[in-house]
């Protein structure tokens, strides 16, 4: 894979239905790294996602990918640099995995030619890295719920981009496929040097597996940094507006929320 | 391969294989039979361009341009059924169905008998409405948040109100202009002509070639409108191309031999049964359209116990389909 490109926003402002929910946001996306959004409900986090997969408008200031504008790019060239996998993608009836996993080459493809060899190969490894081999002629409308993300995901390598962003990858699934699910984030990130961005509920796995959090606040950046040196007591207050008691993940030494809540509720 | 994707793909091209046969064979028979029956032989001579008298003007006259509008009519509604269904993602979307096949006869009936015109300028004149009634639905339902169960349900009241304008503009039509409005309302292969026919075939095969150039990009629609477009499927140019090229294809096919009645609702779900989806339906939609109008055709000529238009034969198997459609959406608990 080619050199990662650098993603940032300068003085965005974005939204939908001419509604601005980002006024002003200026960052970047730090290349080949995991980066991880968090924020309360409606803080905006997809908004900013959907702004940098071109799903939202700009309405003021520039998203630049490389040295050029988002907006510059053709629908098929940008979709070979900038995938996205949606919070919960609409599974098609009747057709099996492998078909699937082969829709992430649509922008590789001209329009009245078949598949290409390269096509091939790049949805054979998609299939082999996410460990899907053995349900690939299956279905996808059979699959439980953990199995489909897979799909997805091998969907989005098999896109072949530089920048995958991901909304909430891992909602609806148990906690043993929420790990799953993200080992094979890391991996993807640690051996293709994709750069991941994500948006994730989860504060305790985002610390854990992201390389940068953003923490967003209506519509704003509050803080980017390591995990380490941003979740603290005073940043969930800001951030979510609760009080919480960090202590130390025993496994992997990153911070660890504790919500405080009313503990006078439940215990005597 | 593994022997289930070469399974799937078998599927598919014995579809189209079997589809393409029986196309063939349905047309051969429409050139065939008639009031006098005349063997694959004498109609090879004729097509090649031998006098036999009788057979020449039968052949050539009658049956050549009826044959070829119930192919490429059948072809075009085939498609255009299967554009709509895909890009609304629903099997009640087709163009008979949600008042698009409808504001184009509406359209010609009125160019007809109350404005007096004739020739291309008629088609010309429906291609034109039924973009702006397509328009008009989409907006009404885009109003608050675009909603496809709004659109079908907006689309059927559009397609009774229009059924209500061809029926004042009916009322007060003089009975010279009867006959040629009555082409626009009932799907009748009778009167088929070979000018329009021919060019049903022209607007059939260039919406075949442009469709078959965008069939990857449809296909992507199924996974939602936000997902194909970072996919580089560019719905919002994709959308109004291949809907134009739609109505154009039903304006055209009606022209031709009237609004077969619900050719387009059911080439599309006929195509995927067959076919399975292992690869765009686009071709299969088609083909499946074309045999539909073709037997049905035959049907109504020769094995009823009167002559039916077409339209009525296909329309009995329209009706029941559509009722088994409603019923099991509304038993998934779905919304249309």
């Amino acid at each position: 894979m080619s050199e990662n490109m650098v993603m940032s926003a300068r003085n965005l402002a974005s939204g939908y239905d001419g509604r601005i929910i980002i006024p002003d946001m200026t960052m970047t996306i730090p290349a080949g790294k995991i980066s991880v959004l968090i924020g309360a409900n409606g803080c905006g986090k997809s908004t900013l996602l959907k702004a940098f997969c071109r799903l939202n408008r700009v309405y003021a200031g520039t998203i630049t990918l490389g040295d050029r504008d988002i907006r510059d790019y053709g629908p098929k060239e940008y979709a070979r640099s900038v995938g996205m996998l949606p919070q919960s993608p609409a599974v098609p009836e009747g057709i099996s995995v492998r078909e699937l996993v082969t829709r992430g080459r649509f922008p590789y493809r001209q329009p009245l030619k078949g598949l290409a060899a390269a096509d091939y190969q790049a949805v054979d490894r998609a299939i082999a890295v996410m460990g899907i081999e053995a349900i690939a002629d299956r279905n996808v409308d059979e699959l439980s719920g953990g199995q489909r993300q897979r799909v997805w995901i091998a969907l989005s390598l098999a896109q072949e981009t530089d920048i995958l962003f991901l909304d909430e990858p891992t909602t609806f699934l148990d906690i043993s496929y929420q790990i799953e699910i993200l080992e094979l984030l890391v991996r993807l990130n640690r051996e293709n040097r994709t750069t991941i961005v994500m948006v994730l509920h989860d504060i305790n796995l985002a610390a854990r597996y992201a390389d940068y959090l953003f923490a967003m606040k209506q519509g704003q950046l509050i803080r980017e940094e390591k995990p380490a040196d941003i979740i603290d007591e005073a940043l969930i207050r800001e951030v979510y507006g609760m009080e919480s008691r960090i202590i130390t993940d025993p496994v992997y030494g990153t911070p660890n929320v504790i919500p405080v809540g009313n503990p006078s509720l439940l215990r005597e | 391969m593994s022997p289930d994707a070469a399974r799937r793909r078998r599927r598919w091209n014995t579809a189209v294989i079997v589809t393409a046969v029986l196309t063939v064979l349905l047309a051969g028979a429409m050139l065939c039979c008639g009031n006098t029956f005349y063997g694959p032989a004498v109609v090879f001579r004729v097509l090649r361009g031998e006098m036999i008298s009788s057979a020449s003007y039968a052949i050539l006259q009658l049956r050549l341009p009826r044959m070829l509008g119930a192919v490429f009519s059948g072809m075009a509604f085939g498609m255009a059924g299967f554009v709509f269904q895909t890009v609304l993602r629903n099997p009640l979307a087709s163009p008979d169905v949600i008042g698009i096949s409808t504001s184009t006869s509406a359209a010609a009936v009125f160019c007809i008998s109350v404005l007096g015109l004739q020739g291309i300028v008629v088609p010309a004149v429906s291609v034109v409405t039924g973009l702006c009634v397509s328009l008009i639905i989409y907006l009404l339902a885009a109003r608050n948040g675009f909603s496809h169960a709004r659109m079908i349900l907006i689309g059927i009241g559009v397609q009774a109100m229009l059924g209500a304008v061809i029926s004042w503009v009916l009322s007060r039509t003089s009975e010279y202009d009867v006959a040629n409005t009555m082409r626009w309302m009932n799907g009748s292969l009778t009167n088929a002509r070979m000018q329009e026919s021919l060019t049903v075939m022209a607007v059939a095969v260039l919406g075949a070639v442009f469709l078959f150039s965008r069939r990857e990009a449809m296909r992507l629609i199924e996974l939602g409108d936000a997902y194909a477009e970072t996919l580089g499927g560019n719905i919002r140019r994709l959308y109004p191309q291949v809907i134009a090229a739609a109505v154009l294809l039903v304006a055209f096919a009606t022209a031709a031999v009237g609004p077969v009645s619900s050719v387009s609702f059911l080439a599309g779900p006929i195509a995927s049964r067959i076919s399975g989806r292992s690869r765009s339906t686009l071709i299969p939609s088609a083909l499946a359209g074309a045999v539909l109008v073709l037997a049905a055709d035959l049907i109504g000529q020769f094995l009823m116990p009167a002559r039916y238009p077409a339209g009525v034969i296909t329309g009995l198997l329209g009706g029941p389909y559509l009722l088994y459609l409603l019923v099991t959406i509304n038993r998934k608990g779905e919304t249309a």
